[in-house]
């Protein structure tokens, strides 16, 4: 269970920067003294979360981008991982 | 293949008003060696070349990187590269606005040293009165909105204000406080029996961060950097040599990490001479060690040594006279006996209650004297 309610709204926190890698061809998210190097899934969830959209409305993104369902569990694994390191923020 | 880099740090002056007797910065420093230091246009082209090799953190240090007049133009280049940058420095004579042309520059997160969690102590140690100045940068970095981390070398002299260290960075909104156990390298190295610490002060102050972090949640992240002596492995040193990590010296010397300059059976290449990528690539100093394919026994044969690749290279030269042995460090290291001897003489010394051995302050004048005994 996502410790976020569907109606949170999850942005990339001030001190991380998420930008794209043309070395490695991978979106990055780098921080003070650290990044993670993303995979295709994962960018695509933060490149949503544009600090306007809700958890709920970002899932439904996604879902109907790939024409796929259930795919809230992935997200809320994701985005939870990040916020576990502080970032990701969720904002009312 | 080899591995695509990830980190660089860039000294860019061994210049620094501070003395600090634990510095890893080396001896020599105020040699010829280090001397000539690069032109603005030579760290652009370094950064723009290490960003094509794959670099993606950028750490600009010194000696105090904020002597240089032309810090503010290495930051744009360096945000317009992409690259995340951090300033790590002493803070001293530090303005609110030469903080705040740098974030407008594109700088993002910035290091501020501290020696003690009180201006008594903490000048004491830094050699040069640079609490207060430290204190006001802070804050302004606070109120700038740079994400912050409170930088603390811990020995046997200031291990016992580590609550008030963390308390301090709590109050100033820090994200993170770095507690590093000192590495014995560079002036530390020299200075090792006056600052080596008790294996009691240790288990005291790793009982306090335990305690802290439980208190403090996410809220503060309390990064503690192990005292290597006292452990039964070595550190997995800059995440295996010539693998994630580079080091540009302010006169333009390439080191797989920031002490490896030391290990003199090694010859290091310049940007000035050659191409970064070249020198990542083909260099023998960078090649000499990375993998496996170097490795003698215990490490050839154990399995830890893909979590840690057998320890640090210049340790082993700095302790047993030679950088392709096991890190003296690790207790299957037919060495160790080095290290426990030098544990022992502080415990030793503590148990008599001798006055610890006194420091000498890293500064040009001893650098020169030095370097001129060899
Ligand atoms: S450790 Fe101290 S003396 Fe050395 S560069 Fe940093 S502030 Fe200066
Ligand atoms: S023997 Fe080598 S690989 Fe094994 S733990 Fe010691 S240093 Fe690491």
């Amino acid at each position: 269970m996502s410790p976020a309610s569907a109606a949170a709204v999850p942005r990339v926190a001030p001190k991380a920067r998420l930008q794209w890698d043309d070395v490695r061809n991978r979106h990055v998210l780098l921080y003070p003294e650290g990044l993670v190097i993303l995979n295709h899934t994962g960018a695509e969830i933060l490149g949503v979360c544009d600090g306007v959209r809700s958890l709920a409305e970002i899932v439904a993104t996604l879902e109907q981008r790939y024409g796929a369902s259930g795919l809230e569990p992935d997200v809320c694994a994701l985005l939870d991982g990040l916020a576990a390191k502080g970032l990701v923020l969720y904002g009312p | 293949m080899d591995p695509k880099p990830l980190w660089l740090l860039a000294e860019l002056t061994y210049r620094c008003p501070l003395q600090c007797p634990y510095c890893s910065n080396p001896l020599e420093f105020a040699g010829p060696r280090f001397k000539r230091e690069l032109s603005t246009e030579e760290w652009c082209r370094v950064f723009r070349d290490a960003k094509a090799l794959g670099v993606l953190q950028l750490g600009l240090s010194g000696g105090e990187p904020t002597l240089r007049s032309d810090l503010e133009e290495l930051v744009r280049t360096a945000h317009e590269l992409g690259l995340y940058s951090s300033l790590i420095t002493s803070a001293y004579r530090l303005t609110r606005d030469r903080l705040a042309a740098l974030r407008q520059a594109g700088l993002d997160h910035v290091q501020i040293s501290i020696q003690g969690a009180d201006a008594e102590l903490s000048d004491e140690i830094a050699g040069t009165a640079s609490y207060r100045d430290k204190i006001a940068a802070y804050h302004y970095t606070r109120e700038l909105g740079f994400p912050l981390t409170v930088n603390v070398v811990l020995h046997r002299r200031n291990l016992h204000q580590v609550e008030a260290l963390i308390r301090l960075a709590e109050s100033l909104g820090a994200e993170r406080i770095e507690l590093a156990n000192t590495q014995f390298y560079g002036w530390a190295f020299h200075n090792r029996d006056a600052l080596m610490p008790t294996k009691a002060q240790l288990e005291a102050a790793w009982a306090v961060v335990q305690r802290e972090r439980q208190r403090l949640g996410g809220r503060l992240e309390i990064v503690w950097v192990l005292p290597d002596y006292h452990e039964q492995f070595p550190k997995p040193c800059m995440g295996g040599w010539g693998r994630a990590y580079m080091t540009v010296t302010p006169a333009g010397e390439v080191w797989p990490c920031h002490a490896a300059g030391r290990i003199t059976t090694l010859r290091f290449e310049s940007v000035r001479e050659r191409p970064l990528e070249w020198i990542w690539h083909e260099s023998e100093a960078f090649n000499r060690f990375r993998g496996e394919s170097w490795m003698p026994e215990p490490c050839r044969s154990c399995p830890r040594k893909e979590m840690d690749y057998g320890g640090c290279r210049c340790q082993a030269f700095l302790v047993a006279g030679d950088a392709g042995v096991t890190d003296p460090v690790c207790s299957l290291s037919p060495r160790r006996h080095l290290i426990d001897a030098t544990v022992a003489q502080v415990e030793r010394g503590a148990a008599a209650q001798a006055t610890p051995e006194q420091w000498t302050y890293r500064a040009a004048p001893a650098s020169r004297a030095l370097a001129a005994k060899g």
